[in-house]
Formats: C-alpha cells, structure tokens, sequence
C-alpha cells in the first residue's frame, strides 16, 4: 500500500465524515444515536484487530475477553470500592498490559496459530469465569456502574456520550494511523510474511509482535470501559467467543490492512446484525440468532471473493492524495569506517550438517575491507547455506564467523545486522504493496529508535525526515529516483534487486552481502546491476558476491572463492579461478 | 472421595477421552494435509448425536419430518455442482462436466435420498447409524469443495477465519434444523458389570472399544495402504506429492470425508451418554484441540494421549468445581503452550 493508498481523504472527505458523525447525537432519533455509539465502540475494538490481522498477519479471537476486563475492571472497582472511572481506566489498562504481554509471550514465538488458539481457550476461560464468579455478579452481573464524569458534566445522556465515544475513537484511528507511517510501522507491516527479512534489518519480530498484540488489547480494553459506562451494566454474554469472532468479522469486513476498515467493518456489521435480526426470525417462522447462518456464508464469499474487504471499494470512490515530497534532512549518523585492508570477516572452519548431510565442510576464507569477493560454485554446492551462516539464517554446527573482531557465531539475524552487515535476497523480499521509499526506508531501521508510542503521537518526525532523507539518498546512489514514490509490486524483477540493495544500503552496512543478485535478471538488467556494484565498489564499499554466473563475477569481483560439494576448491584472482583445472572440471565435468 | 467415586470419574475420563482423541486425530489429520486449523468439527460431531437423534421414532412411528440433514446435504451438493460447472466451463473442460456433477451432485443426492427414505420406515439402532453417519460423512467433502478448496493456497491465518466462519453457519443451522433443545440418543446397552469392586458400563466400554478400533484402522489406512500413504506425503511435502502424481484436491477431499466420518462416529458414540445441543460442539472441538496442541498438531499418538489428559482432567474438574470445568480444562493449554514455546527452537516463519 503506498502512502497515497494509505491516506486518501482529501479534506472534503475529513470535513464531510466529521460533519455526518457530529451531526448524528444532534438531528437523529435516540435509535441511530445508540446505533452510533455501538458502531463506536466496535470500531476501537476492531482497530486493534486490522493493525494484529490485517496488517502484522497475526490473529486473535480474544478482543472481546479483554472488552470485557476493561468493563468489570471499572464496573466492580466503581460499584464495590467507589473508585473514579478515570482511575480505573487506568487500572484495567494495566491489568490487559499484564495479560497480554503473558499470553504474547507465550504463543507469538511460535507459529501464527498458536495465538489465535490460545485465545479462543482464553477467551472461553474467562467468559465461564466472569458467569461463575460471585463477586463478579454472576450470570446475571453487575448493575448500577455509575455514569462518567467529565470536567464536572455527568454524561448521562447517550447523546452526549457519543461525544466521548467517538473522540476516543478518532484519536485511536489517528494514532494508528501514524503507527503505521513511521519506522515501527514498516517493521509492522514486515511482520506478515517478511518475518526473515525483517530480522535481517533489525527488528526482533517475536518482540514487535507481541507489542502489537498488547496495543491491540489496550484499545479493546478501552473500548470495554467507555461500554461499562455508557450501559452502566454489565453481564458476561457481550464478552463470550461469539463476540471475539464477531470482532474479527468486522475486521475482515472492513478490510484489514487500512485502519479505516475498522469503522466501515463496525458500521456494516453493526447494520447487517440489525436487519437480519429483525427479518430472518420472522423469515424462518422461529425465534433464535440466525444471523450468524448469513454471516458465516458471507464471511467465506468475502474471504474467496474480496480478501481485501470493503474499504478499498470505498476508497477507490476517494481523491487521491499525491504523496508528500521527501524533506531534506541531516543526515544520519554513520558507524565508524573500517581501515583499508583490514580483515573485516574471517570464516574459520565453517561447518553446517543436515543430518548425515555435510553442506558446508570446514571452509575457511576471509574478506578483506574494501573487495569484492565472489563465492561461487555449481548448483548445490553449499554456496547459500554458507551465505546463511554468515547472516545468522542458519547456526553453524561448529567453526566461527569472526566480523571485525567479534564472534558472530552465535548471534540471530537482527544482532547480526546491528554490527554492520546488510544482505539482498535470492527470492526479493520487498513489501509489495509499500513504496519503494518505504521499503529502502525498512533498511535504516537500526538507524532510528522511535517507539510505537513516539511514532502514535507524531514525536517521531524530526527523525523520520532524516529517514526519509536518508533512503532517498540510498535510492538516487543506486539510480532510482525516478520510482521512489512507486509500488514495489509495480517495478520488473531487476529494478527490485536494486530496491533490495538500497534497502541494504540505508542500512549503513560495513559490509553488503548479495545472495545471487544477477538470478533471473536479463541481460540488460545485469549491466545496470554490474554499473551499480562497481560503483560501490569505487566508492569503498566491501561486497561478498554468492553468485553462479561465471561471466557475472570474473568481470566484477577482486577475489574468487570457488565450493564444490560444501568444500573450498579454490580461492584466487578471477583470471587464475578461470584457467584453474579443478573448477573446469567441477564446472563443465571435465570436458575441459 | 472413596475408591468408587474414584473409579467413576477415570470411567467417566476415559470414555470422553476417547471421543476427544477421535476428534484430535481427525483435526491433526486435516491439519495435516491442508492446513487448515479445523474448529468446525465439533458442528460434525453435534450433527451426528442430533441426526441419529431426529432418526428415533417418535410413540412408536417413524419420525414425522426427516432430519434437517438432509436438506443440507441437498444444498450443498447443488452448490458444489455450480461449482464444478463453473470451474470446467472456465478452465475449457466441458466434458468433464458430466463425471464431475456425477460425484459432486449426483452422488450425494442418492445419499441424500436414501436417507430420506430410511427415515420414513422403521430401522434398528444399527442401521439409523449408518444412515446418520452416511449423512453427515456427505457434509465433509462438500464443505471442503465449497469454503475450503477456492482458498487452498491462502495462509493458515485466513483458512483459519474460514474456519470460524463455517463454524458460525453449521451451528445457526443446526439451530434451524435440530432446533434449541438438546438431544440423547438410546443406549447402545444399558447393561454393567461388576471388575472387582468397580461397576463398568458396557456402554463406556463400547465407546473406548469403538474409539480403539477406529484408531487402529486408521493406523493401517495410513501404514499400508498406498492411498493412506500419499495422503502422509501430501501432509508432509504438497508439492513433493503434487509433483508425483497426488492431487491436492482429491487429497483434501478424501481428509475431509474421512474427518467427517470420525467427528460423525464422535457424535454418535456420544449421543447416549451426554445431551447434546445444537452450539454444544464448539467446546467439544476445542477440547479436541486442546488434545492435539499437546501433540503439537502434528503427532498422532500425543494428540490421543493429550486428548485422554483432557477427558480425565474434565471428570475431575466436574466432580470438584463443576461451575469451572471449563475455565480448568481450557486453562490446561497455558502451560502445555509455555512448555511448547520455551522449548521451541527458534522463531518459526509462517508461511504467507
């Protein structure tokens, strides 16, 4: 999704919803007020699912559990300890942090359905204990919560309440709107089916996806306190399975990867419910919830039909807004330059074992700052897997990785990149539906440091203009500047290996690791791509090529490093690789 | 608690431990091979106790209305067969058409009518049975031709919703069909006899007995058939097994037939011993989940033994703290999860 994708309400769009939405409590029947109000409410809840589903590509059918901690939190505190509203907002945000920092921690380690399993049990767990309890009031529950106090107005009046409802709502679109334009955002995005790059470039994606779960149960669980509120009662059925799913339907209906989805999902569903629980009883002649017959049949043709949902339909009927032009910022800061000639990596021993499979058998090889080095070999050879104990995709079986000085053995991908490594991908792995600033912007993420609370308040933007600033310059060195503001999806495979080396290079890297960087890309494309490289190359760049075109790398690289069955064949100058009989032998089968 | 209460409860453990562990090895099975997290089996379940039940007579006549099984089964198959015609019509295959709507609508028609019949006419407890079971086995492939097979290369994630979805629809359905009050079925037998100092029901032994000869059928389905055998390859490599010749969707299709047939056989081992209710089988899948978790969703044997874990655990959860019988049982997958996560290697990538 681009940013003109992303943001498309010109001002008349903003004027005219806030002006249908302020209107509402003012001309409308006390009917659509509470209608409004329940749209509300559902739209803060259902955000939290288009940021965890719709975009981070996680799932949880537990919203409505933590709706409800925010509602019998201030419910009992209110009824049982005369505590303030205000208070217990507080409290019950603090008691869904704890909860689902647990429960993150527990399944987002693992892989994506653990989460949304665990929380249906959760969710279940809770309803059962919120009708057992009895100080929780049972199956009956809690009545008489008292009304809102807000700058000594005592709201209520629903049509006052909505004022409350949706400003709170507003404010979660915003912030998380911005969450998703910002640098935490990009690594949000990332999360779904980039997860291997992401790590790449920085980011420790078990710890973001957790911190996404957790801001996504804070807006439930705000969304809980305002319905306590406004109901002044509460029983354990709004909180119970059928509910989380219903969220999730909401999401999905909206669409969820724009947080606007989140309302037109609450709206439409909201309605839907409405009308089918009016007609259908009537229509079948029987009394009983058959609406979720049609939500259910509907779900599956959204999700064959239309996965995106309903917004990008409404937004196709909005202007688009022409992406903002990239400001000129300081740069930023860079890391310390290694010494001409120093050994910046040293391979020793290397050795990778699948089983009784030797991939790579003890190899050892060094780069020295500054070269080019290629790492070459017939197909299977052991070059990637090599590749992948250097970036941290694979754990050595035994031997070292040594980067300027230091141990990196051991070390996961994010640490990796943290000490000045950036790598491309054999398979691009470019968020497609992001801008290629965006994407390169990724790159520069261990660069920057804003926080998904600075980035929701927009205190991050001193240093996203020198993000931004910064990947520009990534994208103009490598001669893209004419498709910054284009879709990644929409450029051909050989500007995106470009993209890929941009990304890399906003990094800062000490040293650029291109995995088969010339695979696939024709003729013309591998001359750019030589252009490029030899280029960083005069500008002091150190580069290991993994590459299997021959003509590719003779031309390029200073230094060759020749594997044949995980072994080292040969190391040498292009020109004595080329004449040496062993790699003719390995590559031709011996013709030669 | 004496030694009777005792011996009760593990009696009581173990013949809902065995339904679980039908139920969770239908769910790894269907995991499995299409990767689809399968949270609507327990509407197969409830549908096979409450179409058995809609089969009993009534003061000694037939039924009067067939169950709404059947009506289903109708639909559906019609619904599969504008979706095999469009697919051949698309794909310029026109003279597949006639096989296709053979085995999706022509098919399940004749079931469907048979059954219809049957119901009409006095049966024995056998053989009301098979026709549930043939019944709902029916609803399995169609399901997975109708939501599943259009989505089969989409991630786990919106098979999953998928999933949740199909769920909403079987059970307002089952509500439609079945009606709000819950259902038993007869007894199989109400003899027991005495093991020592301990009553057994026969019934709780036909259950384990049905439960145990089911699993062993399957393990020789999967070890010595050939078909058995590319469905094992298709779980472990789709598109190894696609590329020699194993059909992805013929391999959906039988996984679910199959998975229908044991949550159907669930429902029907069930049916006497518990009241069954048309949303009763969102918790009954859960527990079946909860089982095959422990399995890690892809271990056949840690799934039946979890799933024994569970039954236990929710026999004894009753008899102390009947009210948190759930809360107990679902909290079981905290630490199992935990247990899970810290030994768990590294951080796994999902697939997109």
């Amino acid at each position: 999704m681009t940013r003109a994708r992303r943001l498309p309400f010109g001002a008349i769009g903003v004027v005219a919803f806030i002006v249908v939405l302020a209107g509402v409590p003012l001309a409308a029947p006390q009917f659509w007020v509470t209608l409004g109000n329940y749209v509300g409410l559902y739209s803060i809840a259902a955000l939290g699912l288009v940021l965890l589903t719709g975009v981070a590509g996680q799932t949880s059918f537990g919203q409505a559990a933590f709706v409800g901690i925010g509602a019998y939190t201030t419910a009992i505190l209110t009824t049982h300890y005369q505590l303030s509203p205000w208070i217990n907002l507080g409290i019950g945000l603090g008691l869904t942090l704890a909860l689902a920092l647990f429960l993150g921690f527990i399944t987002l380690r693992m892989k994506g359905h653990y989460l949304p399993l665990a929380t249906i049990a959760w969710g279940i767990s809770l309803y059962f204990l919120f009708g057992n309890l009895e100080f929780l009031g049972g199956h009956t529950g809690i009545t008489s919560i008292p009304a809102l106090d807000l700058f000594g107005i005592e709201l209520r009046n629903e049509r006052y309440f909505y004022f409350l409802i949706w400003g709170i709502a507003l404010v979660a679109l915003w912030a998380t709107d911005n969450l998703l334009d910002s640098r935490p955002g990009r690594a949000i995005r990332a999360l779904k089916g980039r997860l291997e790059m992401a790590e790449a470039f920085g980011v420790d994606a078990a710890r973001l996806k957790i911190i996404v779960f957790v801001y996504s149960a804070l807006l439930a669980c705000i969304s809980g306190w305002l319905y306590a509120h406004l109901q002044r009662f509460v029983n354990p059925t709004p909180f119970g399975i059928n509910q989380g799913i219903e969220y999730l339907f909401m999401a999905v209906v909206g669409g969820a990867g724009s947080v606007w989805g989140a309302v037109v999902g609450a709206t439409l569903v909201t309605l839907l419910k409405q009308v089918l629980q009016d007609i259908l009883p009537a229509l079948l002649g029987k009394s009983g919830n058959f609406e979720i017959i049609v939500f259910g049949v509907l779900m599956v043709l959204l999700l064959q039909f239309a996965r995106e949902g309903m917004w990008p339909w409404f937004a196709r009927l909005l202007p688009v807004r022409r992406p903002p032009p990239v400001p000129d910022a300081e740069p930023m800061p860079v890391r310390s330059r290694a010494v001409a000639a120093e050994t910046l990596l040293d391979v020793r021993a290397a050795r990778k074992q699948f089983g009784g499979l030797v991939a790579v058998n003890d190899l050892s090889f060094s780069i020295r700052t500054g070269e080019i080095v290629g790492l070459i070999g017939p197909n299977g050879a052991g070059k990637t897997t090599m590749f992948n104990l250097i970036s941290g995709a694979l754990r050595l079986t035994s031997g070292d990785v040594v980067f300027r000085g230091d141990s990196i053995g051991g070390c996961r991908p994010y640490q990796i990149a943290q000490r000045g490594i950036g790598r491309t991908f054999q398979h691009v792995k470019l968020i497609p539906q992001m801008s290629v600033l965006d994407n390169v912007a990724l790159g520069a993420y261990l660069r920057g440091s804003a926080d998904v609370t600075r980035a929701a308040f927009r205190l991050d933007r001193a240093e996203e203009a020198r993000t931004m600033a910064e990947s520009a310059r990534a994208i103009s060195r490598v001669g893209l500047a004419a498709h910054i503001h284009d879709t990644a999806v929409s450029l051909p495979l050989g500007k995106q290996r470009i993209v890929e080396i941009a990304r890399a290079l906003a990094s800062d890297p000490a040293l650029l690791l291109l995995d088969e960087p010339a695979a696939g890309l024709r003729f013309l494309e591998k001359q750019e791509l030589a252009l490029l490289l030899r280029q960083l190359k005069a500008e002091g760049m150190t580069v290991l090529l993994v590459e299997h075109d021959m003509d590719f790398v003779m031309e390029l690289t200073d230094r060759l490093v020749v594997m044949d069955f995980g072994e080292k064949l040969a190391e040498g100058l292009p020109a004595e690789i080329q004449r040496n009989p062993q790699v003719l032998e390995a590559y031709l089968g011996g013709v030669a | 608690m004496d030694l009777s209460i005792f011996a009760l409860l593990v009696q009581d453990g173990i013949t809902n431990g065995a339904v679980y562990a039908l139920l969770a090895l239908a769910l790894v099975l269907v995991f499995a091979v299409t990767r689809v997290i399968w949270i609507p089996s327990g509407e197969f379940v409830t549908y096979g106790t409450l179409t058995l039940a809609a089969l009993q007579p009534v003061n000694n006549a037939p039924p009067a209305q067939p169950p709404g099984t059947i009506a289903l089964v109708v639909g559906m198959a019609v619904v599969a067969g504008a979706m095999e015609f469009i697919a051949c019509a698309r794909h310029g295959e026109i003279p597949r058409i006639p096989v296709r709507l053979l085995k999706w609508t022509a098919l399940p028609l004749v079931i469907a009518a048979a059954a219809w019949w049957l119901a009409r006419i006095e049966l024995p407890l056998w053989a009301q049975i098979v026709v549930a079971l043939a019944l709902v086995t029916t609803l399995g492939p169609l399901l997975y031709r109708i939501a599943y097979q259009p989505l089969a290369e989409a991630s786990v994630l919106v098979l999953l919703i998928v999933s949740v979805a199909v769920h909403f629809a079987l059970t307002g359905l089952g509500l439609l069909f079945f009606g709000a009050e819950g259902s038993r079925t007869p007894p199989f037998s109400s003899e027991s006899f005495q093991l020592g100092a301990i009553t057994v029901s026969l019934q709780s032994l036909l259950v384990v007995l049905t439960s145990i000869g089911l699993i062993a059928a399957l393990a020789l389905f999967f070890g010595r058939t050939l078909f058995g055998k590319a469905l094992r390859a298709t779980a472990l490599n789709r598109v190894g097994a696609r590329l020699v010749g194993v059909s992805p969707n013929l391999a959906g299709t039988a996984t679910f037939t199959l998975a229908a047939l044991l949550c159907a056989f669930s429902g029907v081992l069930i049916g006497p011993i518990t009241t069954v209710y048309y949303d009763s089988g969102f918790l009954v899948s859960l527990k079946g989940f909860v089982g095959a978790i422990i399995g890690g969703l892809v271990s056949y044997p840690l799934a039946a033994a979890g799933a024994m874990l569970v039954g236990l655990l929710e026999a004894f959860a009753s008899f102390w703290a009947s009210g948190f019988k759930e809360v107990i049982v679902f909290t079981l997958i905290i630490p199992v999860l935990l247990w899970r996560s810290l030994t768990a290697h590294h951080h796994e990538e999902d697939d997109e």
